[in-house]
């Protein structure tokens, strides 16, 4: 039997059943286009994080106190276990660095407020007058910390922190008690939602040096500091590794991560996860292919007059088989290539529906989607087919 | 050189505990070009006969040639070659496949030797031409009557231009006119020469062949 007579002799078999071909078609659609999707809605987040923290500001380099990392053996770690804190003076002393624009530090602790006899807890960020900028954030009222004066009692307050204690008075000028002082309202910040594990409308930043008095501690929580260009994030990491191995007695002490290190930590969990959505609705591939196999177990108790009337009619047990696999092929395709378009329809109506997510499959979900569905679908065609081309003639011809 | 030589086969089924012979100790020599009717009642071996002539079945002791080759030790896809290019069946039931137009059924055996679409058109067209049919090819079995299911049954087992044509009760599914044509088509065959070999209980339509052989409990009780 020449193979294009088989294909032809399998479709004729395909379409001869067309419930049962369009039940088939839609299983294993339904698979194809569950991978489909959910990796164009994994791959889409991913992509939109990507995005939103490269709008970030991609040029940030943080530096936390400690070493999450083990460096090897060093005399010096041998004699100090605890590592030196943050200080201010750190920071200052890394705005020297070259490939320094600006930093800012940040310590940080909760404290109570009261405003007329409201009180709330809140945030405290203590910190100077570059974090504003650094953190590309905007005021919507008054002005941030000064400058110049380093030890002022002003605060600037959250959005929200502005709405809970004002409510519709004016809140420039007026003065709140933080713990035990008491600081003048400066400036309200823009709304601006989440940023860096804290939501920045909650926060009440004050200048970091009341901050610190206010905790009595000299510590700092971070430092974040701003390379001058893109291209400079890694130099700028190394020097300030340097300068602040330098200040603390030649032991490196401290963390530098920079943004690309948490970008690419982002990247691998949200890939982790796509890979973990479409290993999800591979399951419901591997049901197909079950499928196949159960309709194609049918079609032989169903067609077994058939096969033995081709057996009699000279049909070799290759031929009985190949007709079967390609039957089982072709409806594995079938419903490959329908799911293939579901899914691209789906992921379209995602991006229609929810605009900033850019929710396309991965290249390598879709071959995959596709390869499995035809591996599962011939797969499991094979003891179906085999079972045909073994069949006793005698017995075959005897059913009807 | 008889087409047909079998010697000594024996057929054994076992039913549970039961043994059944089927066809016990059976000699049968058949020259090309007979035209003989196997006869007996149900459960008296003659399909089995039938079947093993087919190289459907293989005997468990014996041997059978064909045209002077020992096709009993033959490997199945050997004997499927021997059922494409020399043997052509006709079945009671016809055995149409449903989704397949009348053309498409005859060309069966074609498609299956690997024959080429042109010639395999050609030759389609000849046989539907040839027996009456050449208004319904397009037609699918459901919407054929009896015979014409019957005669595109023939068509498709003589395509192959077998040596030998084994036919299991052919008119057992039509009335008696169409059985009537059906057999007179059969008969047609044989006088161009085709061995016609038919399974039948109708002792009318046995008396018709040149030699008939009545089986009973798997032996050959009467032949001539």
């Amino acid at each position: 039997m020449k193979p294009v007579d088989t294909l032809r002799f399998a479709t004729r078999a395909a379409t001869g059943y067309p419930l049962r071909t369009f039940l088939m078609v839609l299983a294993m659609s339904i698979g194809v286009a569950a991978v489909v999707v959910l990796t164009a809605l994994g791959d889409g987040a991913r992509r939109y994080v990507i995005n939103e923290f490269s709008s970030l500001g991609s040029s940030l380099v943080i530096v936390l106190p400690g070493r999450s990392e083990t460096g090897g053996f060093n005399p010096v770690n041998a004699v100090t276990s605890t590592p030196r804190d943050l200080t201010v003076e750190d920071g200052q002393a890394l705005t020297r660095a070259p490939a320094v624009l600006r930093t800012a530090p940040i310590a940080i602790g909760t404290s109570e407020v009261v405003f007329n006899g409201k009180l709330r807890d809140v945030t405290i960020v203590g910190t100077t007058a570059d974090y504003l900028k650094l953190r590309r954030m905007d005021l919507a009222q008054g002005r941030f910390l000064p400058a110049e004066e380093p030890n002022a009692a002003v605060a600037v307050i959250g959005a929200k922190i502005r709405s809970e204690l004002f409510g519709t008075e004016p809140a420039l000028g007026k003065v709140l008690r933080i713990g035990d002082r008491r600081v003048r309202v400066i400036g309200v910040l823009a709304s601006s939602g989440q940023g860096l594990g804290m939501n920045a409308d909650e926060v009440v930043i004050l200048p970091v040096a009341v901050a610190q008095a206010m905790f009595n501690s000299n510590t700092l929580f971070r430092i974040l500091v701003e390379a001058k260009e893109r291209a400079l994030v890694e130099p700028a990491k190394t020097q300030v590794e340097s300068i602040l191995k330098t200040r603390h007695d030649g032991e490196l002490d401290v963390t530098a991560i920079t943004q690309d290190a948490v970008l690419a930590t982002f990247d691998r969990i949200l890939g982790t996860l796509t890979y973990g959505v479409a290993g999800i609705a591979a399951i419901s591939l591997a049901v197909a292919g079950i499928l196949v196999m159960n309709v194609m177990l049918v079609a032989v108790t169903q067609r077994t007059g058939e096969i033995g009337l081709l057996k009699a009619l000279g049909a070799e047990g290759a031929a009985i088989r190949n007709a079967f696999l390609a039957e089982a092929a072709l409806l594995s395709a079938a419903g490959a290539v329908t799911g293939y378009l579901l899914g691209q329809a789906g992921a379209f109506a995602l991006r229609t529906a929810i605009r900033v997510l850019p929710a396309y499959p991965p290249d390598w979900a879709v071959a995959a989607a596709l390869g499995t569905a035809l591996t599962t679908g011939l797969l499991f065609g094979v003891m179906p087919a085999n079972r045909a081309a073994r069949l006793d003639p005698v017995q075959a011809l005897a059913k009807r | 050189m008889p087409l047909i030589e079998l010697t000594g086969i024996e057929r054994v089924f076992t039913l549970g505990d039961s043994v059944v012979h089927a066809l016990a100790n059976l000699d049968l020599s058949i020259e090309a070009g007979a035209y003989v009717a196997v006869m007996g009642q149900s459960g008296s071996g003659k399909s089995t006969l039938l079947n093993l002539l087919g190289l459907l079945d293989r005997p468990d002791a014996g041997t059978y040639r064909l045209e002077g080759r020992d096709v009993t030790t033959l490997a199945p896809d050997e004997q499927a070659r021997v059922r494409r290019e020399r043997i052509g069946f006709v079945f009671q039931s016809f055995h149409l496949v449903p989704r397949l137009t009348a053309a498409e059924n005859i060309a069966l055996p074609l498609m299956l030797a690997g024959i080429d679409p042109v010639e395999r058109a050609r030759r389609v067209g000849k046989a539907l031409e040839d027996f009456g049919l050449a208004n319904r090819a397009d037609h699918r079995p459901d919407q054929l009557s009896g015979g014409q299911r019957q005669r595109v049954a023939i068509a498709r087992a003589t395509i192959m231009q077998p040596a030998v044509i084994l036919a299991d009760e052919p008119t057992g599914n039509l009335d008696r006119a169409t059985g009537e044509e059906v057999v007179h088509l059969l008969e047609t065959l044989n006088a161009r020469g085709v061995t016609l070999i038919m399974v039948t209980h109708d002792a009318a339509l046995g008396a018709r062949a040149g030699r008939r052989v009545v089986m009973q409990d798997g032996r050959k009780i009467a032949d001539g």
